[in-house]
């Protein structure tokens, strides 16, 4: 097997290191902060790991890009990342659905229940 | 009255259950009120529960089963009660098991939340192998965080006292509440306890932890808990303040 002949510049390396481990740190704090729930946090800390784990073991990296057909190793580093904010956005979109659904309901109960108590207000004033 | 005492039964989807749930309450345990949160049933939960004596509170979507527990806790600390237990609305509590935690939580004036375990030689409770390892594994965690032995961090069977009732009415965790909330008494320095107690298979509805949800729940849990020695105790507490500012009186 012929790995790809450049894994990474020793700079790029440096800043793709930098940037996930800061990647981390923010998730991390956001958590901490309770800003962000637990649940949301889960798929960013893994993208971020895996991404951190791609950029320090170029080795894995120059395999990955090998196994797929692409050339520049640092491209694949890039398919990675580009596929994680996919998965994102499409997580996203299915959460605000399931959120739109919900304000849906609570704002319908909400309407019928006012629209009861206004029912009784009413009925006990004529009484 | 004094000494008001609420039985918190969050349930969904437990329609086969709930009746005679909140029936052996009244039973075994006459001196507590039955709160029933129908945790936005599909099915005729809220409605049985009703005719079987309880009061009820519906959600109109799901909240899960942190978000069920938080409002039978509020509704205890709006209603003044000095003592809420936590009872499964699938009847894997047997309430002739409450007076064991009632007697622990008036024996031990420093105790703020008393746990039913299953592992203290009460009874014989079969469960899968993930699960078995996902209590021990959360046993260990918490027993060496708390310096204290925590047999069954997942146990739900739990009576709270009215400091621990006005901390989870103000902030309880989300998805899967019972490690994090013992984390959570520990930060704010109120005191847990266990004792022994025998539970039934469940009789209807399903576990909220199924097979598939096991790895991504410890996963999940097991964040919350590294996260959560990250937090100062000043934080959490302000949150609590802030967060209920708005829905509790």
């Amino acid at each position: 097997m012929i790995l790809a002949a450049i894994e990474l510049s020793p700079r790029l390396q440096v800043a793709a290191i930098a940037g996930t481990a800061i990647m981390l740190v923010i998730v991390f704090e956001l958590v901490r902060q309770r800003r962000l729930m637990e649940k949301y946090s889960l798929l960013w800390l893994f993208a971020a790991a895996v991404l951190l784990l791609l950029s320090i073991f170029t080795g894995i990296l120059g395999w990955f890009s090998d196994l797929i057909g692409i050339s520049t190793p640092s491209n694949a580093l890039f398919g990675v990342a580009i596929g994680f904010a996919t998965l994102m956005l499409l997580h996203f979109s299915v959460t605000i659905s399931k959120l739109t659904d919900q304000n849906k309901v609570l704002a319908q109960r909400l309407a019928s229940t006012e629209e009861r108590l206004r029912q009784v207000e009413k009925s006990r004033g004529d009484s | 009255m004094a000494n008001k005492r609420l039985a918190i039964v969050p349930a969904l989807n437990e329609e086969s259950s709930i009746a005679a749930v909140v029936q052996q309450l009244k039973i075994h345990a006459p001196t507590f009120d039955v709160l029933v949160v129908d945790d936005g049933s599909t099915d005729d939960t809220a409605r049985k529960a009703e005719a079987a004596g309880a009061r009820v509170v519906i959600h109109p979507i799901n909240l899960g089963i942190g978000g069920a527990v938080q409002s039978g806790y509020q509704f205890a600390l709006a209603g003044g009660y000095e003592m809420a237990v936590q009872v499964d609305g699938d009847g894997q509590h047997p309430p002739e098991e409450l007076a064991k935690l009632v007697e622990r939580l008036e024996a031990e004036p420093r105790a703020d939340m008393v746990t039913g375990s299953r592992f203290l030689g009460e009874g014989d409770y079969k469960q899968t192998a993930a699960r078995r390892l996902g209590i021990i594994v959360f046993s260990l965690v918490l027993s060496t965080i708390t310096r204290q032995k925590v047999t069954d961090p997942t146990s739900g069977f739990r009576l709270a006292n009215r400091r621990a009732i006005s901390l989870f009415a103000h902030d309880y965790p989300h998805d899967y509440p019972e490690v994090e909330a013992i984390l959570m008494m520990h930060r704010h320095e109120l005191r847990t306890v266990e004792v022994p107690v025998r539970m039934d298979l469940r009789e209807g509805g399903q576990s909220s932890i199924t097979a598939l949800h096991s790895g991504y729940y410890m996963l999940k849990v097991l964040l919350a808990v590294f996260v959560g020695l990250f937090r100062s105790r000043s934080a959490a507490a302000e949150h609590a303040v802030t967060g209920a500012a708005g829905d509790i009186r």
